[in-house]
Order: C-alpha cells, then structure tokens, then sequence
C-alpha cells in the first residue's frame, strides 16, 4: 500500500488528468477501430505510444512532481522527459492515425460543418498560419532550444519554483514544444503532409540543438558556484550536496539531451532511405505513365504485385 | 597632451557615477529579501496554536505575517533565524505590534504544544507556535513549495530534520510580499516590513 502511495499525484492536476485521459481513450477506440477494419497496428507501435504517454503523465502527477521541485537533478530529469524523451515516443508510434481513426464519426464530420455553421469557417487560416510558423525551420528549432534556456536562467527558474501558477507553465510549455518540435523532426513527410519539412532541413537543425544543449548543460555542470539556490532554500529531498545536485542536473541536461539528437538524425536517415526505396519501386515517370497505358502493361503491374 | 588625461577624467567620471549607481540600487534592495507579490501563495492554512486553540490565516488579518517552518530542537538555524527576526521586531519598535511571527512545527512528533509554547515564549509575544496534523502540514507545504525529511536517529535516539530555510513575509490582506533567505540581516527585515507596515 505504501508504494500505491508514491504513485498518486503530489499536486494533483485536472488538466493533466483529463488530456492523458482523453489522448488515451481516444488512442484505444481507434485501435480497436483500426482492428475492425482489419488492419491491427501490432504491438509495437501502440507500446511505444503508452511508453511516451504513460512517462509524461507519470512525471507529472506523481510523487515523482515532488522530488522535481526539491531536487535539481529531478527536475533536469522531469523537462527531459516532457521536452525529448516522452514526445520522442508518443511520435515515433506515428499516432495520428490512431487518433484521428478514434475520433467519433459524428465529431468528424460534425465539428467542421458546425464552424461553418457558426461562421467561423475564416479561423481555418490563421491557425493554418500558426501551424505553419510554428513548423518553421527556423523557429521551431529556435523556440525549443530558448525554451531550454528560459526556464534554467536563475532568476526566473527561481520564480517558476516558488509560483505553482508559472510551474505549470513551464511543464506544460515544455511537453507541448517537445510534441511540435519532435513532430517537425520525427515524423515522416507524408505524415506532415502540406506542412511537410525536408530531410535534409532536419539534419541540419539537429546538430544546432544539440551544440546549444551541450553548451548550456557543461556550463550548469562545470561553474563552481550555486546557479539555483532555491532548492537549498525550499529543502532538498535528499541528502546531497548543493554542488552535486547541480552536477548531475547539467549532465543530464549535456549528455541525454544531446544524445537524443543522434536518434533523431538516425529516424530522419531511416525516412529518406525509405522514400529512396519507394522511389526506386515506383520511378515517378512510370506511375504517371500509368494511368494513360491500359491496365495490361506486364511492366507497370509487376512492381506493386512485388509489393502486395 | 590634453587628451589623455580629459579621457582619464571620463573614466573616473563614470566610474564614480556607476559605484554611486550601485548604492542607490543596494540601499533600495535590502540584501537577501526578494520581493515575491505574486507569486507565493496568499496565506491560508488551518493549525492548531501553542494554546490548542485552532487558527485560521483569518485570525491573523491585519498583521504582518513572517511564516517560518522548523522544530524546536533544531540545533541551529531555527533558533538562528527566530533570534534574527526578534531582533527586526525590536528594531520596529511599537510598530512591531502588528507584526507575527508564525513558527510551524515540522516535527510534530517531538513538538507538542506545551514544548512550542515554551519554546516561542522566549523569543517574544509576536510569536505563535503552531502545530498541525500529518494532513494539514502536507497541504501547508504543497502550497508553500517547501519540503522537509527526517534524517536517521543516533545513538541516543535524538534525530534532526531537514527543511527550508526561508521566511515568507505577508502584508495585512494575507497576500504574501517578501521572501527572506538565509542569513539575512535584521536590519533589512526591519526596513523592508517597515516599508509594508507604512504601505498597509
């Protein structure tokens, strides 16, 4: 009973509860759709997606909330992972189709006709805009690597640890970037369909977020004074030094941080090699060319029989 | 030869004008209290006082509030920390009268409320020892972002307890304002809750 304990939220939070309630209902009832329809997702990518939602929820809203506010090193390792670890999963388990398949039909086919309905048609375009912006090459790298080093400049990591208000905040803004950011990164072009950001792009972005992380992460773990004197104002919840804590909180800010951009570059490679092999099954000239010869031409049946 | 020494007298000009800079900023902002108005939580809590009477953060509108969590063997900070505010009081002079001192006990175990009424007795009428249950501790350091551990006993049985070492400071509508650090001074808490005390 004593362990059941641990696992019950320290500040407990409805918002956290209902959008991780509300993601997984929807993830299940699109599973089971999509096994209905005869085309079961394994288990793999469901575990993943469970594994990325299941570790947000629980650095969030367990006793694991209280040792990332009395602890540095805690904390490093709870922005982790809402900012790489736990995105990186909910997106690598390419879950928009699960979801979108969860959505009730009545709320699919009813939600835009209700916009139209209420004359809000014209929103579409400026949240296609704020999509757009916030999927831009330029700064969605820029946003994630600023919102890293916002949060962990002294004074204001000072305030975010005393106002429960901009606590929230800064979990909340990190997890939400970690998704755009990771989803720019990680998901494949035909997921991101007309927002679509180049291969290439992406590896270069990844190496600019992984020098500013390490940057940031070796200068918390290597000045030899105090950076956040909160933790030993408030009480820490171990017994550890000042010094140490803050060690291993930048370490875990330099090293993991900066590692998942290998992983990154390793997706991003997997991508382009596949949209290479595609291609190289289906030359572009061939399946346009397609459609105009009669269906009986040997050569343009055989490569999608070899597929099937 | 003019011109080396017109630009020595710039430098100095402006060095002066920066250490003067600097002081204005010091006197303005007493060392080690930073203005929390807010940000922390207004007070409220419910606790039982040194004379097993339960309190409200309602009983203590009107005053300044100084909250401080320790334990009354604490062998050092706390008694440290409760003499530097006694001191700010005695400095208040007869302003010091709508100023409390509320010392919450994070070792209730050992503090009960005859031991918390002697021991804040000897720091001065200003002070109150409260007391809570395991619940209402909890809720009062979740709001107040603070946390507190005991460590392992020794030989004798005796154990100390680790916890926060700030004092937060409320002005009349209970609405927290300063936030002092350790080893402030008693002079800055003075200037500072008199600065509040005028205000209110």
């Amino acid at each position: 009973m004593r362990y059941l304990w641990y696992l019950l939220p320290w500040q407990f939070s409805p918002t956290v509860l209902i959008v991780c309630g509300l993601t997984m209902a929807l993830y299940l009832r699109g599973l089971v759709t999509l096994k209905r329809n005869g085309a079961p997702l394994g288990f793999w990518r469901p575990f993943v997606f469970f594994l990325g939602l299941a570790l947000s929820y629980a650095v969030l809203q367990t006793y694991f909330d209280f040792l990332a506010q009395h602890l540095f090193w805690v904390h490093c390792l709870q922005q982790l992972v809402l900012h790489h670890l736990g995105p990186v999963l909910i997106v690598l388990s390419g879950p928009v189709l699960v979801l979108r398949e969860g959505v009730p039909r009545a709320l699919r086919v009813g939600a835009p006709r209700l916009l139209r309905q209420m004359r809000l048609d014209w929103l579409r375009k400026p949240l296609r805009l704020i999509w757009r912006t916030l999927q831009h090459p330029l700064i969605a790298p820029a946003l994630f690597v600023g919102l890293i080093y916002l949060w962990l400049i002294p004074p204001i990591h000072f305030t975010a640890m005393i106002d429960t208000r901009r606590y929230l905040l800064m979990n909340w803004s990190s997890l939400a970037d970690g998704l755009l950011f990771w989803w720019l990164i990680l998901a494949s072009r035909e997921e991101q369909g007309s927002a679509a950001v180049g291969y290439k792009t992406r590896l270069l972005i990844l190496p600019f977020i992984s020098m500013t992380q390490i940057v940031i992460g070796a200068y918390i773990s290597l000045v030899p004074w105090q950076l956040y004197p909160i933790y030993a104002l408030c009480g820490r919840a171990l017994a550890i030094s000042p010094m140490l804590d803050q060690q291993i909180g930048g370490l875990l800010t330099w090293i993991p941080g900066a590692m998942m951009s290998l992983v990154g570059v390793l997706v991003v490679l997997r991508h382009m090699v596949r949209e290479e092999e595609a291609r190289l099954r289906f030359p572009p000239e061939r399946a346009a060319a397609a459609p105009e010869s009669s269906s009986g031409t040997p050569e343009a049946s055989q490569p999608s029989a070899e597929v099937a | 030869m003019s011109t080396p020494s017109r630009s020595r007298t710039l430098a100095w000009t402006a060095f002066t004008l920066g250490v003067l800079l600097l002081a204005g900023c010091a006197r303005q902002l007493q060392p080690d209290v930073t203005d929390v108005s807010g940000l922390v939580a207004p007070l409220e809590f419910t606790l039982t006082n040194q004379s097993g009477r339960a309190v409200t953060a309602a009983d203590y509108r009107g005053d300044v509030v100084m909250l401080y969590f320790g334990y009354t063997h604490c062998p050092d900070a706390c008694p440290a920390t409760l003499a530097t505010l006694a001191d700010a009081l005695h400095m208040l002079g007869p302003l010091a009268a709508r100023v409390r001192v509320l010392f919450v006990t994070v070792d209730p175990r050992r503090d009960t409320l005859a031991v918390l009424k002697r021991y804040v007795s000897d720091f001065g009428p200003q002070f109150v020892g409260l007391r809570g249950t395991t619940a209402q501790l909890t809720a009062m350091i979740k709001r107040y972002r603070v946390s507190y551990r005991d460590e392992k006993p020794g030989k004798n049985g005796n154990y100390e307890v680790i916890h926060s070492s700030v004092v937060f400071i409320f002005g009349g509508r209970g609405r927290a304002r300063l936030l002092a650090e350790t080893g402030f001074a008693s002079a800055a808490i003075a200037t500072d809750v008199r600065r509040l005390l005028e205000r209110a």
